[in-house]
């Protein structure tokens, strides 16, 4: 699945990330960027949980941008999730009820 | 051991008075390789210290040994001194900013020396560190070098810091931008002790000095920490009429004075002394009577500063008097409770003021040692993790205080007691506060901020952590 456009989520406040996502015009794979507070201890682990999240929506050649001031996982996940829907258009759209929680 | 003694000179009855930095660095017999100090009451508002340097260099003086009481992010000029030759050795309390990075990441030859305000008047006092030239910023002065800390232009309150080094250093030359009529008294710097005086325009800027009032922390994570402090503070013996305590800086650690208050009101108990770094709130309880007597090594903002030119019972106090282990009582002897704020943590209690996680330098030891040691209850204040970094962890990543001097940790999900402390323990777990172990609160820390990959040090020592009586207690390597 490819994005329908640019998109993003998130703030540069701290304990927050901000997650921009657009498509990669050159290659067929995701691409990861991230600057993080945290790099020396949680740099892996954050571009893990974002790719674990781009490939559970089946995404594919996405450029993920990131700026994380020391965000926890939840908010990772939420701001990941979001950036996508609102990049396949389908924000607002969200079944509450059958989100899964991890 | 005795005392180290100073050089005794007499006044030749020559006036003190030098028209400029260059000819005092000049008079004082400064040569390269000796050893020189500041006083850090100006915080960030320092001018005194990049300026003396900087003369210095210009006179092609180098090697020497710098060993300011503390050191700010406005001492970054000094990384182009160390890379100059102009600066070999440093001894502080701390460092932060770039200045701070550059000696984590491993420029300088010899590791500095990290001490705590108490252990740096014993090194002083016992000649462990002998100081050739003392240059001392004061906000005012006469002509024979009476000085104050509240003057025309600048206002620090209390020169704690700066005492010792009038007292020990062989040449003094006060810097000062107000220079009033002979005698400037009250004098926390007397005439005796001073070799000369440089008046120049700014020895620093009043609004990184101390700021207009402390302001308390809305922060609802801070506050719950200080209530639950100041309710492990009533719940104990020591709480009674003519008590004493200290708090550190830090948003919990500060409030903590305001639940206390409350708490002191209602029960009608008064507190015979408080100790520190103080602020505007202890201020308050001086002047309504609900604290007698104030101790002041360091004034933390200008309520406080005025404080000690008006209020009788508002004490001036040198580093020594403070914390200085070696001598027949330091006022934090005297502490029946001590407030501390932390950076880490860990299971053995041990303390981190002074390294980020990333292992960088970004804190100062200051009194945290001291009064951990010296009170009968030592309570830390810390946030069980702040943005995703946990601040209870298995193992500290630089030891300031031993977990053998702390009694309490208080946390914002639990509080955790010394297993040595059992009279502490049994007295606690009497009342409704959430008493769990320092395991648990590990064990919580990382269920919600994850595991931290553990970050790499490289071989070479960049700075040795003194414990206040002179023991190396820790060290920091390069990061990696």
């Amino acid at each position: 699945m490819k994005l329908k456009k640019e998109a993003s989520a998130g703030t540069m406040d701290s304990c927050d990330i901000n997650i921009r996502l657009e498509n990669n015009p050159l290659g067929t794979t995701n691409e990861i960027h991230l600057k993080s507070i945290v790099e020396k201890q949680y740099g892996d682990h954050i571009r893990n949980l974002i790719s674990q999240v781009i490939d559970k929506y089946g995404l594919e050649s996405v450029v993920v941008n990131a700026v994380d001031r020391g965000a926890l996982d939840c908010t990772i996940k939420a701001r990941v999730e979001s950036a996508i829907q609102r990049g396949l258009d389908q924000a607002h759209t969200l079944e509450w009820s059958v989100v899964h929680h991890e | 051991m005795r005392k180290h003694g100073k050089q005794i000179k007499i006044y030749d009855n020559k006036s003190k008075m030098v028209p400029s930095l260059e000819e005092a660095i000049r008079k004082s017999g400064l040569k390269s390789g000796m050893t020189i100090s500041f006083h850090h009451h100006f915080r960030e508002g320092d001018y005194t210290t990049n300026l003396v340097l900087k003369h210095i260099a210009a006179l092609g003086i180098r090697d020497l040994t710098i060993i300011p009481s503390s050191l700010s992010k406005v001492h970054e000029p000094l990384i182009e001194l160390i890379k100059a030759g102009v600066i070999k050795e440093i001894h502080t309390s701390g460092m932060r900013g770039k200045l701070a990075e550059f000696i984590s990441e491993g420029h300088m030859e010899k590791p500095i020396i990290i001490r705590s305000h108490g252990g740096r008047a014993r090194a002083i006092e016992a000649g462990e560190v002998k100081i050739d030239v003392a240059f001392l910023a004061v906000p005012r002065c006469d002509e024979m070098g009476n000085a104050s800390g509240n003057g025309e232009h600048t206002t620090c309150g209390s020169l704690g810091y700066a005492m010792v080094d009038a007292e020990y250093a062989d040449t003094v030359i006060l810097v000062t931008d107000d220079l009033c009529e002979y005698p400037n008294m009250p004098a926390s710097i007397k005439q005796q002790q001073v070799d000369y005086i440089v008046k120049i325009d700014e020895i620093g800027d009043p609004e990184g000095i101390a700021s207009g009032a402390t302001r308390y922390t809305k922060n609802p994570k801070e506050l719950k920490i200080a209530e639950y402090a100041s309710r492990v503070i009533t719940a104990l013996p020591e709480y009674k009429e003519g008590f004493s305590f200290q708090t550190g800086s830090g948003g919990a650690s500060l409030a903590v004075t305001r639940y206390l208050r409350e708490a002191m009101i209602k029960d009608g108990i008064k507190a015979g002394f408080a100790l520190g770094g103080i602020t505007q709130p202890m201020v308050d309880l001086l002047e309504e009577g609900y604290v007698k007597h104030l101790f002041d090594v360091q004034s933390f903002d200008l309520v406080a500063a005025a404080s000690i030119a008006k209020n009788a019972n508002h004490h001036e106090i040198s580093a020594s008097e403070y914390a200085n282990p070696s001598n027949l009582g330091c006022v934090a002897s005297k502490l029946d409770f001590v407030i501390l704020s932390a950076l880490e943590v860990d299971k053995a209690f041990n303390v981190n003021v002074m390294t980020g996680s990333d292992g960088v330098i970004m804190g100062a030891s200051g009194g945290h040692c001291d009064t951990a040691q010296s009170a009968k209850n030592t309570i830390i204040v810390a946030p069980l993790y702040r943005g995703r970094l946990a601040t209870v962890i298995e193992k500290v990543t630089t030891i300031i205080t031993p977990g053998n001097t702390v009694d309490v940790l208080v946390t914002e999900r639990g509080i955790a007691i010394n297993p040595q402390r059992t009279d502490l323990i049994e007295l606690l777990s009497k009342t409704n506060l959430p008493i769990v172990s320092i395991e648990a609160l590990v064990k919580q820390a990382e269920q919600i901020v994850g595991k931290a990959a553990p970050i790499s040090f490289e071989e070479q020592v960049v700075a040795i952590i003194e414990y206040r009586d002179g023991s190396v207690l820790d060290r920091i390597y390069k990061r990696g």
